[in-house]
């Protein structure tokens, strides 16, 4: 029975611990953000290593998302006879939930493993400390870019992420569900109204500092060589998705349920 | 009241209840060469990270040119860093960067030189330590770890600092890299009047590169010498380390 306590209780004052490491963390990096220097060239750098480079995984798990959608939803509302709403369901889904949480998702795995095995790799082998020593901040010159980067490539991969969602939709309804392809277009404009787009955006801003915030921190902190490295990818990529999911949550129960 | 350059008085530095530093004193005088002798473990790196702010001592007051240093805000800790040049362990060279970027990367930061004055610079330090303008372009993940370390040093003394840290600067090369590095090191250090503290457990380095050894155990200073006196040494610690006495005062923990 002790024994079980004393594990609750260092269970808990250990997360306790990173917890207030997080926070603490966050803040002093957004307050970074702020204040010059700013590191131009990497933000760009980063812009588009975490934007450019993840066009093709997002870009296929969109279309393929779109079209078993489309497929999926058919089936569904042909038992009442509302096939029309496909197009409608295709876009309102996308827009609102798979666009973002899909390319959130993807980049997680993508960049945030990337940034976590990068920036770990810099502290076990020193070169953070070397940083400092050369008058540079590594919170400016590592992090606040990759955070940047991240807050405002994400809204711009998840409009095309939409973008071909909606075209995935629209090919499985003109080619296989045989729909009218006027029909089907002015169907999906109809329906999708700017907060859907725009909700959707600002999930995304939310999930691109997710995954950088989670990839740096647990990259910076990082301890113990190769192994701990590894660690910290993991968690890094664990810790992102999971915290989208949860922020995907609260941001849609704050836009739709007013 | 001291015309110290470094001085070190009280510090303690615990990691998880462990003791690592246990007050320790040290003062170092402009221009002089102090190397650090001890054994592996007993917190030689954590006392040079303490000086360079990358740790901060639980207790103890750190003084550089008779100011205390620590507690500083950002921005005056950066101004006190460009005074300091750092050789770490294994180089910590930036592995995404060329090598004269990773030379020139102070000088681009603190200085702000522009790019081409920056690698004409980075080129000039380069050659003092042995390195062509092929080297230049390589990436640290393609020199041997002799280059590396020469790298290394040419960063640490590119920003033409008044102190300058060498941590293990021949650990782990063989005897003539390493006696070519520690005649880079006399070169570099003092011929320009550099205050310089090493570290190491090679007593041929220690014994060539110093004005004086210092040795570290249990967390203190327990004897401080001319590198000439050191055989001489009653000092049961010293005799045991210079000649690597298994049993003896210092028990190494296995
Ligand atoms: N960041 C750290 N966290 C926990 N323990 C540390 C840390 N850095 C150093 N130590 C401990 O401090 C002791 C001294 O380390 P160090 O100064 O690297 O030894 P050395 O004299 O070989 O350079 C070691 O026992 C090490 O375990
Ligand atoms: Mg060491």
């Amino acid at each position: 029975m002790m024994k079980f306590l004393y594990l609750i209780g260092k269970i808990s004052i250990s997360f306790f611990n990173s917890f207030g490491l997080l926070v603490k963390f966050s803040l002093i990096c957004i307050s970074h953000c702020f204040r010059p220097p700013i590191y131009v060239h990497s933000i760009f750098k980063q812009m588009v290593e975490i934007g450019f480079y993840s066009l093709p995984v997002v870009g296929l798990t969109a279309i393929f998302s779109g079209m078993v959608l489309a497929l999926q939803s058919h089936t569904g509302f042909s038992r009442f006879n509302a096939e029309s709403a496909v197009a409608n369901v295709v876009v309102l889904s996308i827009t609102r939930e798979l666009g973002p949480v899909l390319a959130g998702l993807m980049v997680a795995g993508r960049v945030g493993a990337s940034m976590a095995a990068e920036i770990g790799t810099m502290r076990v082998t020193e070169q953070i400390d070397a940083l400092s020593t050369l008058s540079t901040n590594p919170y400016k010159y590592l992090i606040v870019p990759r955070i940047i980067a991240g807050v405002t490539v994400l809204p711009i991969l998840v409009i095309i992420a939409d973008i071909i969602g909606v075209f995935g939709g629209y090919i499985v309804g003109i080619f296989k569900l045989d729909f009218n392809p006027n029909v089907y277009l002015s169907n999906t404009i109809d329906f999708v109204e700017p907060l859907d787009v725009i909700s959707g955006l600002v999930k995304a801003s939310v999930f691109g500092l997710i995954i950088s915030l989670m990839g740096c921190f647990h990259g910076f902190h990082s301890k113990g060589g190769a192994q701990g490295v590894g660690i910290s990818t993991t968690n890094a990529v664990v810790s992102a998705s999971i915290l989208i999911l949860t922020a995907n949550y609260i941001i849609t129960e704050i836009f739709f349920s007013i | 009241m001291t015309n110290n350059k470094i001085q070190l008085i009280n510090i303690h530095k615990n990691f998880n209840n462990k003791e690592v530093l246990k007050g320790l004193d040290l003062e170092i005088i402009p221009g002089e060469s102090l190397v650090i002798i001890g054994g592996s473990g007993t917190g030689k790196s954590v006392l040079i990270k303490c000086i360079l702010g990358i740790m901060t001592p639980d207790k103890g007051e750190i003084l550089i040119d008779g100011k205390n240093i620590l507690n500083l805000k950002d921005y005056k800790r950066s101004i006190i860093n460009q005074k300091i040049g750092m050789l770490f362990q294994n180089a910590a060279l930036f592995d995404s960067l060329m090598v004269w970027e990773n030379v020139s990367f102070g000088l681009m930061q603190s200085n702000k030189m522009n790019r081409d004055e920056a690698k004409g610079t980075a080129l000039k330090v380069l050659k003092k330590v042995g390195l062509n303008e092929k080297v230049s372009a390589l990436y640290p993940s393609e020199l041997s770890g002799g280059m590396q370390k020469r790298v290394g040093l040419a960063r640490a003394i590119a920003n033409s600092p008044e102190i300058i840290f060498f941590d293990e600067p021949t650990t782990g090369l063989d005897p003539i890299m390493a006696d070519v590095i520690n005649d880079l090191i006399i070169e570099c250090v003092k011929d320009q009047g550099i205050t310089a503290l090493s570290i190491t457990h090679d007593m041929n380095s220690a014994r060539k590169i110093s004005d004086r050894i210092a040795m570290l155990h249990e967390g203190r200073i327990v004897w401080s010498g001319r590198p000439n006196e050191i055989d001489n040494s009653k000092n049961q610690y010293v005799v045991q380390f210079i000649n690597g006495n298994a049993s003896g005062p210092i028990k190494m923990q296995i």
